[in-house]
Parts: C-alpha cells; sequence; structure tokens
C-alpha cells in the first residue's frame, strides 16, 4: 500500500461522510449537539483541499497531514480525537514509501491508543473507542493469523460495525451525551458511528484495489 | 425552521463582520475568527483569553473590553474553536504577563485549548487555564464528562477581568477564576429546542406542555423532562437544586439569564421568583443581572447562576467595564 491508496481512502471518507453527513448529525442530535455530520463533512473536505495542496509522497505523510488538518479546521471533540488518531496513525507508519498489512494494523493501534490517552476513554463508555478497539483487535488477530487482505479488512469493517452496534445500549460516560445519563441509552453513539464509516471506507478502497 | 441568514455556511463569519463593524472598541479578524481589544495588548497585564461554540451570543466576543476579556475565539455554532485560532488569540493579548484561558468543561473545549497551551507553551507564553463547571444538572463526573461550564462563565471572566486590568499577577487573576467558579452554580431550563443553523431543524423536540430540565447551552437535552408549570414552580424546581448542591445563603450575585428566545417581561418574572426564593432561605441578593449573556441561538428558557460573594469579589465586580455586552463605572 503506497501514499496513493492512503489517498484514496481519505477521498473516501471524504465521500461517506458527505453522503452520511445528515445521518451522522440526527445520532449526534439525539444524544448530543447535532454537529458530528457537519464538523467531518467540512473536516474532510478541508482535508482534501490539503491534500491536492501538499505534496505527500509516503503513507505516512499522507495521514500526518490528514491529521493535521482534521486538528486545525474542526474543533469541537472530533476534531482533536480524529486528528490525533490520524497523526499517530502516521508517525507509526514512519517514512516508507509503502507499507504492508502488519504495519497497517500497528498504525490502527498508535491510533487507538493516542485517542484513549487524549479523551482518556475506555471500552464500554460509548464513544468511538468502542468501534475502534474491537476494528483494532480483529485486524491485528486477522494478521497474525495469517489472513489474506481481502480477509483481514473485512474482518476489520465488520468489528467496527458490530462495536458501533453495540454503543446502542450503553450509557455514555465520556463526552456529550453522558450528561443525559440514562437517557443516553438506546441511541447509537456518533463517534462510534462515524469511526466505522470510515474503517469501512478503508475496507472498500482495500477491495477494490485488489480487485 | 426560519431564519435571518444569508447561509448557512457563513453565519459565524457574517457575524462578526457585523460585530466589528458595530464595535469600532473591537478588532474582529474574520480570518482566524479572533476577536481582539482594538488597542492592543496593555503592557504589564495578563491577558484574559476565552472561547467556545457560536450561536451563545453576546458571550464571549461581547465580553471583550475594558475589565473582562482582551480576546475571544468563537468556533462554528455550537463547536469548539481550533488550537489554531486559540494560539491567534493568545499571541495576540501576549504582553509577557501570561495569559488566562478561560475553558468550559467540554470534552471538545478541553481538548482543544490544551492543545493551544501546548503550541503557546512552545513559543515561550506562560498560560494558566480556569476550567469552568458550574452546572449541577450534571451529577457526578464518575459517570459523565463533569459538569459543564454556563453561566459562571459570565462572572468568571468580568471578575478576573477586573484583577487583571488591576496588574495582578497570573497566578492571582487564575487563582480568582477558579475561586469564582467554585463559588458559583448554575441550573436552566428549556421551554423549546433551537435549530443549529446547518442542521436546520431542531436539535430535540418539546411538546406544547413540556419543558427540560437541567440543559445546557447547546440545545442539548437535559437531564430529565417534565410537564410545563408555573414560573414559581420551575424557578423553586432550580434553585431547590442548587441549594442541595450548595446552601444559598449570605450575599449572593444572582444572574437569570435568557437563553435567547424568552422575552425580558418573562425573565423579571421569573427574577421575581428567585427573589421571593432567596428570601425565604434568608439570603441576599446584593448584585443582580438579567437579560441574555449566554445563549442558546433561538431556545426559549432561563437558566440561574448564583456566587456566594465575598468582599473582595464584590469589589471587583463592581470595578468598571466597558464592553459591548456589559458596560459601567466608566
Amino acid at each position: 500500500m503506497d501514499a496513493g491508496f492512503f489517498r484514496a481512502w481519505v477521498t473516501e471518507i471524504a465521500a461517506v461522510v458527505q453522503t452520511q453527513r445528515d445521518h451522522l448529525t440526527q445520532l449526534d442530535a439525539a444524544i448530543g449537539d447535532a454537529d458530528h455530520g457537519i464538523n467531518l463533512s467540512r473536516g474532510f473536505g478541508a482535508v482534501e483541499a490539503a491534500l491536492a495542496q501538499a505534496g505527500t509522497p509516503t503513507p505516512g505523510s499522507v495521514l500526518i497531514l490528514t491529521g493535521a488538518t482534521l486538528i486545525s479546521k474542526v474543533g469541537g471533540a472530533s476534531g482533536p480525537l480524529y486528528g490525533t488518531a490520524f497523526r499517530q496513525a502516521g508517525k507509526a507508519l514512519g517514512d516508507g514509501p509503502e507499507v504492508d498489512l502488519p504495519a497497517l494494523a500497528g498504525a490502527l493501534e498508535a491510533a487507538l491508543s493516542g485517542v484513549q490517552k487524549l479523551g482518556a476513554a475506555n471500552e464500554g463508555e460509548k464513544t468511538m473507542v468502542d468501534a475502534l478497539a474491537p476494528a483494532t483487535s480483529a485486524l491485528s488477530r486477522a494478521v497474525a493469523a495469517g489472513a489474506s487482505p481481502a480477509e483481514a479488512f473485512s474482518a476489520l469493517a465488520a468489528a467496527a460495525d458490530a462495536g458501533a452496534q453495540a454503543t446502542i445500549s450503553m450509557q455514555a460516560l465520556k463526552g456529550r451525551a453522558s450528561y443525559l445519563g440514562p437517557r443516553s441509552v438506546g441511541h447509537e453513539d456518533p463517534g462510534a458511528a462515524s469511526t466505522a464509516l470510515i474503517l469501512h471506507a478503508l475496507r472498500d478502497v482495500a477491495l477494490r484495489q485488489a480487485r | 425552521m426560519k431564519k435571518l441568514i444569508n447561509s448557512p455556511d457563513t453565519v459565524v463569519t457574517d457575524a462578526l463582520a457585523g460585530l466589528a463593524a458595530a464595535h469600532p472598541s473591537l478588532a474582529v479578524d474574520i480570518e482566524n475568527k479572533v476577536i481582539t481589544r482594538a488597542g492592543g495588548p496593555t503592557a504589564g497585564k495578563v491577558g484574559l483569553v476565552s472561547g467556545g461554540g457560536a450561536g451563545h451570543e453576546p458571550l464571549h466576543g461581547g465580553f471583550v473590553g475594558f475589565g473582562m476579556l482582551d480576546a475571544a475565539c468563537p468556533g462554528e455554532v455550537f463547536t469548539s474553536p481550533v488550537p489554531d485560532q486559540m494560539l491567534v488569540a493568545t499571541k495576540a493579548v501576549s504582553s509577557g504577563a501570561g495569559v488566562l484561558h478561560v475553558v468550559k468543561n467540554y470534552t471538545g473545549d478541553v481538548l482543544n485549548f490544551q492543545m493551544a497551551a501546548e503550541l503557546a507553551a512552545d513559543e515561550g507564553i506562560e498560560v494558566a487555564p480556569v476550567l469552568v463547571n458550574d452546572d449541577i444538572a450534571v451529577q457526578d463526573s464518575l459517570y459523565t464528562a463533569g459538569r459543564r461550564g454556563t453561566g459562571a462563565t459570565v462572572f468568571v471572566e468580568k471578575i478576573a477581568g477586573a484583577l487583571a486590568e488591576r496588574a495582578a499577577p497570573l497566578s492571582e487573576v487564575a487563582a480568582v477564576a477558579a475561586e469564582v467558579n467554585e463559588r458559583s452554580r448554575s441550573f436552566g431550563v428549556a421551554l423549546t429546542s433551537c435549530t443549529v443553523p446547518a442542521a436546520g431543524k431542531p436539535t430535540f423536540e418539546l411538546g406544547e406542555q413540556e419543558i427540560e430540565l437541567g440543559i445546557g447551552i447547546h440545545g442539548e437535552p437535559g437531564r430529565r423532562r417534565g410537564p410545563l408549570a408555573t414560573a414559581r414552580e420551575i424557578t423553586s424546581a432550580a434553585l431547590d437544586a442548587i441549594h442541595a448542591d450548595m446552601p444559598l445563603s449570605g450575599d449572593l450575585l444572582v444572574m437569570v439569564n435568557g437563553m435567547g428566545g424568552t422575552p425580558l417581561i418573562e425573565l423579571y418574572i421569573v427574577y421575581n421568583e428567585v427573589h421571593r426564593y432567596l428570601s425565604g432561605k434568608g439570603a441576599r441578593i446584593t448584585r443582580n443581572l438579567v437579560g441574555n449573556y449566554i445563549t442558546s441561538l433561538e431556545m426559549q428558557g432561563f437558566s440561574v447562576t448564583v456566587c456566594a460573594l465575598t468582599d473582595t469579589l464584590t469589589d471587583l465586580w463592581d470595578a468598571a467595564v466597558d464592553t459591548p455586552a456589559l458596560r459601567w463605572g466608566r
């Protein structure tokens, strides 16, 4: 996977969050402040513009620029959290022109650890971590078991989906939804939902390029 | 929902342009979304920077001026500003005496201000943060992101701003800001939701006979829903909740704040009930504000904020202030 692969991933994310903008915003309206889809759509639009202007010769540089742009342009909690996730993943990928699946799995683990450190969230607290953590372990497990790229990316996306769905029955303990207390139960967490979309985009790009 | 806007995408920048045109005392950097005093930083004075999502006007830009803030940075509607903006603001007000960041306790505001403080430290600017978390509707930080920053933000900005104007060092300005926060409590009630311009529909729906108790300032739902009641009953419920958290006695600074869509006549009805309630507790309202100071777009409703005053805090509250939204003594 080269820089072009990661640019294609970001382009796919931008398209998906644009399509799902109102859905994410509605999820946020139920237990937050109705801006998640709007902010991510604005943020990834800015990332596309930044990638079009700057040279990003390596996978790491694509993700680092993505993260830095999200931090600079999005605001809210999602800007620093997604920005940190992409920056940490990019740093973990290093300077090489190509990365393999184990390196990508390591990068997602770095992303997860960056998000958890910044947001102080653990699994089960109804946040993006509830999609990112199981997806990351699923990818690492698949890689360790010698799965094909197609199998590995499908496992990643399926685990992210299941994680996001599992947030419906959780009571939020972090983020704005936590103010609702027990009333936050019964709604999918918007951050977990957008994380699942982002990881789906990764799978879709990988499967498309494998064809 | 009808709104007086040109486009949902230009709400914040169009409003900033209007603020700049209306108030020559302010310098407004529309591109970076930073509002500062037109005169620039005052030598030897601690700079006060606040920021948060737009949609709470006059907070924060309306409180930039003598005796209060040196800079404010609004984000998008209900979205915290970004670290770059906060850094621009921090550098603009830095005169070497350090900078106080007034941060309302929301995950986004806290994370972005934290990143901005690190960037400012890299440039050799000493930054002290004060975290405002006065909203008692959020019960327990063990199970939540912690209490939200609401009405007490106005008190913190006014009182810390007054002390900074007297050339106090950063440590003292930060200490008085934290003291005001610790001595303040708020509770909010909504009669209607509000509509984020880019979202186009109300954040939540309330029936004709329903109210939302324990709201924040972002149109988010509150802790519970209840039936519409009289101003006296609703005010008592709000003050009972505050009294249970911080017994109400002695000299108090009280703000009855409109959420944006509440007629002033109703805010005075609420103020009368607050006055009656507190008199019944043997407390004395020695200073007050009634009006729209920290709003939630066009939401109907109010919040009540109480600060237990000391002689020092009263003196700082009374000090001259000259901003678009708060002005006296000068």
